[in-house]
């Protein structure tokens, strides 16, 4: 049988609301929270965003003519997958990105929001006949070439390949959250399993788009409150806060980091999913308890932080609480949660990556995050964690659980 | 220690035991099979939405059944739950709504159409504001909530993991027009990783909509010759002129050899292996030397544990694009050495044009009918090869053939390279 390798965290980028990088995020989230949370609740209101800290998302994309190319989405992905590559100590070295895997989590990409408008406005006018040319002369003359690309899911990571060379393999999973989880799943299972040695995984969300709240309006998953911490909205109907971020971690086999000299994070233990059908109250909580007897790692020697991925969305995020608050009740270790929603917004495909990339900042920083918000389940002054388990409950589909351990404070120097 | 269930390298034997196939010449294997030994075209006028003004025209449509609205979502997910109905009738695999192992689907991008915002924007009226504040308070009124389907980026995947019932979280996968290729190398990687004993792969895209031919019409991909429309679609031709965007679902039921062996089913064909190589040149185009393309070839020849020699057929990409022929040639000739020009090459899409998300599930299904069958369906319109192409195109009528191991190709926009192995018998 296939002997199982270990999946080291080797590099990480992150960019969000709170700016790029790991100094910035681990000291905003170290600290005590800001009040008042830096959300713009009036450009697309009645719903709140975290708009894009203060982040040059070009400097890792030299080509202008590569920029024109993407849409926003697109260049916060590939410039949080340049951050990973430099991290992991691998931007440039064509040897080793020549065979590296990409895999990415990604929904659409942006529509040209006001060439919609002006054909919407033309064809509410004209009488049903007249509609339909209207459209194809309109599509034809003001349709840009390049909007598809920007648009196709999977030009994410085609775009990551041509900015930083990653060739080895691509691959694109859609399904919001839990294709975010999905993607570093596939990276995880694939280098444990000896069918790859590197791979760079992760995902982005460009939040402030009316095209994209729109999509999310539809299902009526969005918050359009006066902004509330996660586990409170629970308290009135839930909605997720959209956030603008980007995540990408290196995931490697233990051998070939240690082979090329390379400082790890942490180790991905475990990484399950599932999709439960949620018929009836309670199958998330159900799911998530089924998922969480699916990890059999020792959990008990030593503290344990939860990063909570709980979208504020209901019914999964009450779900999610129960389970959570029924776990810590049943467990004799010191188990404290933070749901990171709170801090950075909802970033969907991105999620997950970006939940995963503050558990590897967490464990190596030998400290937790402070409590984001005043909840039971987010107990304060925690102990620095032996292991982080990070949450992936979709907003409306898909569960998830992925385990992230300490490897010993000398496999990297923070 | 050796088992004949392993491959060479010691892993699990992956085989296929069941097959399913909707194209715009039929619905299911026993519709498409004989049109496609007869070189028959399933590209067409358009006649779903008016064409006037287009470049374009035409493109391989199916139809939906009578009185059923077409929505790309509606339609894409039809012509899927046709595809793996009937791949897993053939298989005989599980229960009805219990599928013993995973799901691996490739769908078309999740949007919506100009119907749709046509609607929500003339619903919510002037006084909602103008252009996408508009449209959102037409979305806040509940009274849109079926279109909530064709945004949710697995919507399809979720609604196929509930009609067959498979296991746990289906993927949805996007490698452009390599996706359905996708399906089958994540499912044999998941087989041979042990998770799994068996997996549902479907790839289906139904995107004639005047948004989705603009698109390709933009970017200079598409064929304009629009009259007659059988004789668009041209692969390794020399007028071949763009490609014409087509509909179509393809599903495989995937299983180790043991699984199938253990509950008496008779292997169709065998996924050999699978090599994937991404391409960092260009959006739409690939490396002038190929070494992607071939990148590819070469990993799924080597994943396979197979050498060029054994490859005895080619079923190409062959979009019918200058581009992608005169490439896929270059690339061709490299991996096959000497043998580029005599063994048989053949495009499905000069029959059925490309249907993009699908097309590597569509052409893995027609693969394995090939070995099955000992007939390579024709190259249609083949009348003017392309002199700097030096392929032995099956050219215009089937070649009776006993083929045993067959490259099959997909390529896509944004550097995807999909290649795969598939075999006549387990080895």
């Amino acid at each position: 049988m296939v002997q199982e390798r270990e999946a080291w965290v080797t590099g990480l980028g992150i960019v969000s609301s709170i700016g790029e990088g790991h100094e910035a995020h681990w000291h905003a989230l170290s600290g005590p929270p800001v009040v008042p949370a830096q959300v713009d609740s009036s450009s697309h209101a009645p719903y709140t965003v975290h708009p894009l800290g203060d982040v040059d998302i070009d400097r890792l994309i030299p080509s202008k003519a590569d920029r024109k190319q993407m849409g926003t989405w697109q260049r916060l992905g590939v410039h949080a997958a340049g951050l990973a590559l430099e991290d992991a100590g691998v931007a440039g070295n064509h040897q080793i990105l020549d065979r590296m895997d990409l895999v990415v989590a990604a929904g659409n990409g942006e529509r040209d929001e006001a060439f919609d408008a002006k054909v919407l406005n033309k064809l509410c006018i004209l009488e049903p006949s007249a509609k339909a040319p209207e459209l194809n002369a309109a599509l034809i003359s003001g349709l840009r070439p390049t909007l598809y690309l920007g648009e196709l899911s999977n030009l994410l990571a085609g775009n990551i390949q041509i900015v930083h060379k990653v060739t080895g393999s691509s691959r694109t999973l859609k399904g919001e959250e839990i294709a975010g989880l999905s993607a570093v799943e596939d990276a995880t299972r694939r280098v444990a399993a000896g069918q790859a040695d590197i791979v760079l995984t992760g995902g982005a969300l460009n939040a402030e788009r009316d095209d994209l709240l729109l999509s999310y309006e539809l299902a009526h998953s969005l918050w359009t409150q006066p902004f509330e911490p996660v586990w409170r909205r629970t308290r009135v109907g839930g909605g997720f806060v959209p956030g603008s971020a980007a995540a990408f971690l290196v995931v490697e086999a233990k051998e070939h980091a240690l082979a090329r000299g390379a400082k790890a994070y942490a180790r991905i233990s475990a990484i399950v999913s599932d999709r439960s059908q949620r018929a009836s109250s309670g199958d998330v909580r159900k799911s998530l308890w089924q998922l969480r007897e699916k990890i059999d790692n020792d959990l008990s020697n030593g503290p344990t932080g939860i990063l909570s991925g709980a979208s504020g969305a209901e019914p999964a995020t009450s779900e999610e609480h129960t389970f959570l608050g029924e776990w810590i009740g049943s467990s004799q270790a010191a188990i404290a949660v933070r749901a990171y929603g709170t801090r950075m917004g909802h970033a969907v495909e991105a999620h997950a990556p970006v939940g995963i990339a503050l558990a590897c900042l967490s464990l190596v920083r030998n400290g937790f995050f402070e409590p984001f918000e005043s909840d039971p389940l987010e107990k304060p002054n925690m102990a620095a964690p032996e292991r982080i388990l990070v949450t992936s409950v979709g907003h409306w589909r898909g569960e998830g659980l992925a385990l992230i351990e300490r490897i010993g404070i000398e496999a990297r120097q923070p | 220690m050796s088992s004949p269930f392993l491959d060479r390298r010691g892993r699990p034997l992956v085989v296929v035991t069941g097959m399913g196939l909707v194209t715009s010449l039929g619905w299911g294997k026993t519709e498409n099979w004989p049109r496609l030994v007869a070189g028959h075209s399933g590209i067409t006028q358009i006649s779903r939405f008016p064409t006037s003004g287009l470049r374009t025209t035409i493109a391989g449509t199916i139809a939906p059944p009578e009185g059923a609205a077409y929505s790309a979502y509606t339609h894409s997910l039809r012509i899927a739950e046709a595809a793996a109905d009937e791949a897993v009738r053939q298989a005989r695999i599980g229960s009805p709504r219990r599928f013993p192992g995973p799901l691996f689907i490739a769908t078309p991008p999740s949007e919506l159409e100009w119907p749709s915002l046509a609607q929500l924007y003339e619903r919510a009226g002037p006084t909602a504001g103008t252009g996408y504040q508009r449209l959102l308070a037409a979305a806040r009124t509940r009274g849109f909530d079926d279109l909530r389907a064709h945004v949710e980026f697995a919507s399809i995947a979720d609604a196929m993991q509930q009609r067959f019932g498979t296991t746990g979280e289906p993927l949805s996968i996007c490698t452009a027009c390599a996706s359905g290729a996708s399906t089958i190398q994540m499912a044999l990687e998941r087989l041979r990783r042990g998770e799994a004993e068996a997996a549902l792969c479907v790839g289906t895209d139904a995107t004639v909509h005047p948004e989705g031919l603009v698109r390709f019409s933009l970017l200079s991909a598409l064929s304009t010759r629009n009259g007659p429309p059988e004789e668009a679609s041209r692969p390794f031709a020399k007028s071949r002129d763009g490609f014409v965007v087509a509909e179509g679902a393809g599903a495989v039921v995937v299983e180790t050899y043991q699984h199938a062996k253990s509950r008496g089913a008779e292997p169709l064909g065998v996924v050999l292996g699978a090599g994937e190589k991404a391409d960092c040149y260009h959006r739409t185009r690939s490396k002038p030397d190929g070494s992607a393309i071939i990148g590819a070839m070469t990993k799924a020849l080597a994943d396979a544990g197979a050498s060029a020699d054994d490859i005895d057929h080619v079923n190409a990409h062959g979009t019918s694009t200058p581009e992608n022929d005169k490439m896929e040639w270059v690339s061709l000739a490299q991996v096959l050495g000497p043998r580029a020009g005599t063994v048989p090459v053949t495009s499905n899409k000069s029959q059925i044009g490309h249907t993009l998300i699908a097309a590597g599930a569509v052409e893995a299904v027609i693969s394995v009918m090939t070995m099955t069958e000992g007939v390579i369906p024709p190259t249609i319109n083949h009348n003017d090869p392309d002199p700097e192409i030096g392929l032995d195109v099956v050219a215009n009528s089937a070649r009776t053939a006993r083929v045993r191991t067959i490259l099959s190709n997909s390529f896509g926009f944004g550097g995807q390279n999909v290649c795969l192995v598939l075999a006549a018998d387990p080895r």
